[in-house]
């Protein structure tokens, strides 16, 4: 990384130039990452950036980076995740990945592994395409599926797939904490070819006589367990109680996991994150859903005209323009939803993305920020 | 509509023609007539093609091409104002101001003008948002974006309408009413070119509405805030911090950025006013626009504007405004790309008979400034 990254003394005091106002005089209109990058990429004001510092593929399906996240990353809690900006043919998409590190990693860098799933763009040009030295845009650490302070008596923590890496941040995190508390680690994977984390798993239960570790896959066979999740596997893994129950995966086994849980009407507490993407929208004849002016907290049902039209309709003023597409005078953010283009007829997942709203319809429901 | 009820055209010959009526209109240029309707909608359909074809062809070439672009501005940018550091050495002088000019105008036709189109909103990328982007320039963006992007580009030479006819101090049409005032055209053009920029800045401010009492300044005072912020922001980098910098060259460093901020403003004056009024280019009314069609709005766009023919490096230098035409038809296309789509709307025009204004800057500005002249007069 370039001059501006370590927190030295030196250094410090190069940061403290090039956010002044005198700095920020001299280079006006333009932020002044536009002139730091020409030596440090990394760099940002505000904005928090990472560069890949290495790239290991565990599977042929999966790829892991190593990330130095520049000095306005706040860190994590074990669980959660960020958002990580990635390039594909000139579009900056940004998805979420949960770090599988430890949160207390002593040299500040985070590991994220990505797997591939159906459709996945983005998944798959990261495993293609991930090098050492490039940087990608970061979010802070967001997310509710973090562990408890203080710490449960003992943990489950269940994971399938790719799900993996949030609780394999906890029991890592856990390991670093060095607590003696009983933790079991229950994962499930495809075989054992797709299995990620086989050999860290390994060598933390090694280390740590608190750990048990059984894996289960559900296209091959051995593993300590068998099939999907069930009682049976519940009751091998052990749930005591002040035990908490952490599962991360696909929509299945979370939802297997509640099943079992209700019908056996199991107390201690159960937290539950999915590793799925949203189901796709349902294009119909008639349009369908809500949509919700998120600022100004209204909801009008979906009449199949354009944002803006509805906005209107519903005694909003938004700001627009040409009211044809093509002065981008209109553009608002989208929290969530899709839209479909009045005039290409063209449906996409537009959350977090900003739209055009006198060209966009909502297809289904669509949280504006409006 | 507009490609029949037209008020008023004038020759390539310079004549002065007013012709209210259809059969006038008809007679100036015949091939008008052979347009109906459905012609129109046909063309406009040929457009729409054209776009989506190219805005589902968009990806890294073009982020690739603005990036490129970005970084010879900013060469340019550094590199000038380190000569000017030595404006001791007069080469020095020279060659950084000559630098810093380029820069400005790169930055404000082919980066800042294209990026706030939102030309590459769909990239996603922060610093290529059209929300985001500010410019070299005293104009805020945010007034630009609305004053251009939408009153000029939708409401592209309507009376009354797109201030970009005379921005409100020049008699640039016959249909707007002499007064004793207009003797002066031609110097308030000359002014206007040479500070052009707060031109600029003031387009979206209306000052003759406040001049006719239509609107006052505390109206107007959120505007003004936001206008004197940029000046002043403007004014401390390039008049007072970067010649105080250099020490006792202050001078110098001063002349040299106020030249390059001139030869911007010249230049995009120039280019600006090739796009709309050379000979041959029309004007429209309120009422003709009047619950248009997608094929009209296309069909005006292309009466209304005319292109500059030139190499590469012009076409870049102007912003591809050069390509004013295509520019106005498709404005939130990258405009690197409007020198390929010119190919085909040319062609396109020339099977529908449409009138395709073409021609090099000399010409074109002669055109232009042989108007401004001729309208200071009654």
């Amino acid at each position: 990384m370039g001059v501006f990254s370590v927190a030295s003394a030196p250094l410090k005091l190069g940061k403290r130039v090039a956010t002044s106002r005198l700095v920020e005089s001299l280079v006006t209109p333009n932020p002044i990452e536009r002139y730091v990058e020409l030596f440090d990429p990394g760099w940002a004001r505000d904005d928090v950036r990472a560069e890949i510092v290495a790239v290991v593929h565990q599977t042929s399906r999966s790829v892991t980076l190593t990330l130095r996240p520049n000095a306005n990353w706040r860190g994590f809690s074990a669980g959660q995740h960020v958002g990580v900006g990635v390039r594909v043919d000139g579009v900056l998409h940004t998805r979420m990945y949960s770090p599988a590190s430890s949160a207390l990693r002593d040299d500040g860098l985070i590991e994220l592994t990505v797997s591939e799933h159906s459709g996945g763009t983005v998944s798959r040009h990261l495993i293609q395409n991930a090098r050492r030295g490039m940087v990608v845009p970061l979010t802070q650490a967001e997310g509710e599926f973090v562990l408890p302070s203080p710490r449960p008596g003992s943990v489950l923590l269940i994971s399938g797939g790719s799900g993996i890496t949030p609780v394999m941040s906890m029991l890592r995190t856990l390991c670093d904490e060095n607590d003696q508390r009983p933790i079991t680690f229950l994962h499930y994977a495809r075989t054992p070819a797709d299995q990620l984390y086989a050999e860290v798993l390994d060598e933390l239960a090694e280390n740590h006589g608190n750990l048990r570790v059984l894996t289960a896959f559900t296209r091959a066979p051995g593993g300590n367990v068998n099939g999907r999740f069930s009682m049976r596997h519940l009751k091998a893994a052990g749930v005591g109680p002040g035990c908490e129950t952490f599962a991360c995966g696909p929509g299945s086994l979370v939802e297997a996991v509640e099943s079992v849980w209700s019908k056996h009407a199991i107390k201690t507490p159960l937290h539950v994150e999915r590793f799925t993407p949203p189901p796709p929208v349902k294009i119909t004849a008639k349009p369908r859903g809500k949509l919700l002016f998120a600022r100004s907290g209204l909801a009008v049902k979906n009449s199949g005209e354009s944002i803006l039209t509805q906005a209107e309709a519903a005694g909003l003023r938004p700001t627009s323009g040409c009211r044809m597409g093509i002065c981008h005078t209109c553009i608002v953010r989208v929290d969530a939803g899709s839209v479909r283009h009045l005039h290409t007829g063209e449906v996409k997942d537009v959350a977090g993305e900003t739209v055009q709203i006198c060209v966009n319809a909502p297809v289904g429901d669509v949280a504006i920020e409006l | 509509m507009a490609q029949t009820a037209k008020t008023k055209t004038t020759t390539k010959a310079g004549a002065k023609v007013k012709t209210g009526a259809k059969a006038k209109t008809a007679a100036t240029d015949p091939k008008q007539l052979k347009l109906t309707p459905a012609q129109i909608e046909a063309f406009g359909k040929e457009m729409d093609a054209l776009r989506e074809r190219v805005l589902d062809d968009l990806g890294k070439q073009d982020v690739d091409y603005i990036r490129k672009v970005m970084d010879a501005q900013r060469g340019l940018e550094i590199g000038g104002r380190g000569l000017l550091f030595l404006s001791f050495i007069p080469p020095a002088w020279i060659a950084g101001t000559i630098a810093l000019s380029l820069s400005k105008i790169l930055d404000n036709m082919e980066i800042g003008h294209n990026v706030m189109h939102g030309q590459y909103d769909w990239t996603h990328e922060p610093s290529l948002s059209s929300e985001r982007f500010e410019w070299d320039n005293t104009c805020p963006a945010e007034h630009w974006r609305y004053s251009h992007n939408y009153r000029h580009h939708t409401l592209t030479n309507v009376l009354g309408e797109d201030r970009d006819i005379g921005y409100g101090i020049l008699r640039m049409s016959e249909d707007q009413p002499w007064h004793p005032y207009y003797l002066g055209n031609a110097l308030y053009a000359f002014l206007l070119m040479t500070f052009f920029e707060y031109g600029v800045a003031l387009h979206d401010l209306e000052v003759e509405k406040i001049v006719a009492g239509e609107t006052t300044f505390a109206d107007n005072r959120e505007k003004l805030d936001r206008i004197w912020k940029k000046v002043r922001k403007q004014a401390l980098k390039d008049y007072l911090l970067f010649p105080a910098l250099s020490g006792p060259m202050f001078p110098l460093v001063f002349a040299g950025n106020f030249t390059a901020n001139i030869a911007r403003n010249v230049w995009a004056f120039m280019i600006i006013f090739c796009g709309h009024f050379p000979e041959g280019t029309e004007e429209f009314t309120r009422e003709q626009i009047e619950n248009e069609t997608r094929g009209q709005w296309y069909h005006r766009q292309i009466l209304g504007s005319a292109n500059l023919t030139g190499g590469k490096l012009f076409h870049i230098l102007t912003g591809n405004l050069s390509h004013q035409i295509e520019h106005h038809l498709f404005p939130d296309l990258p405009a690197h790309r409007y020198a390929d789509i010119a190919v085909e709307v040319r062609e396109a025009c020339a099977r529908y008979g449409i009138p395709y204004n073409a021609g090099p800057l000399h010409k074109q500005f002669g055109s232009v400034v042989k108007k401004i002249i001729r309208l200071s007069l009654p």
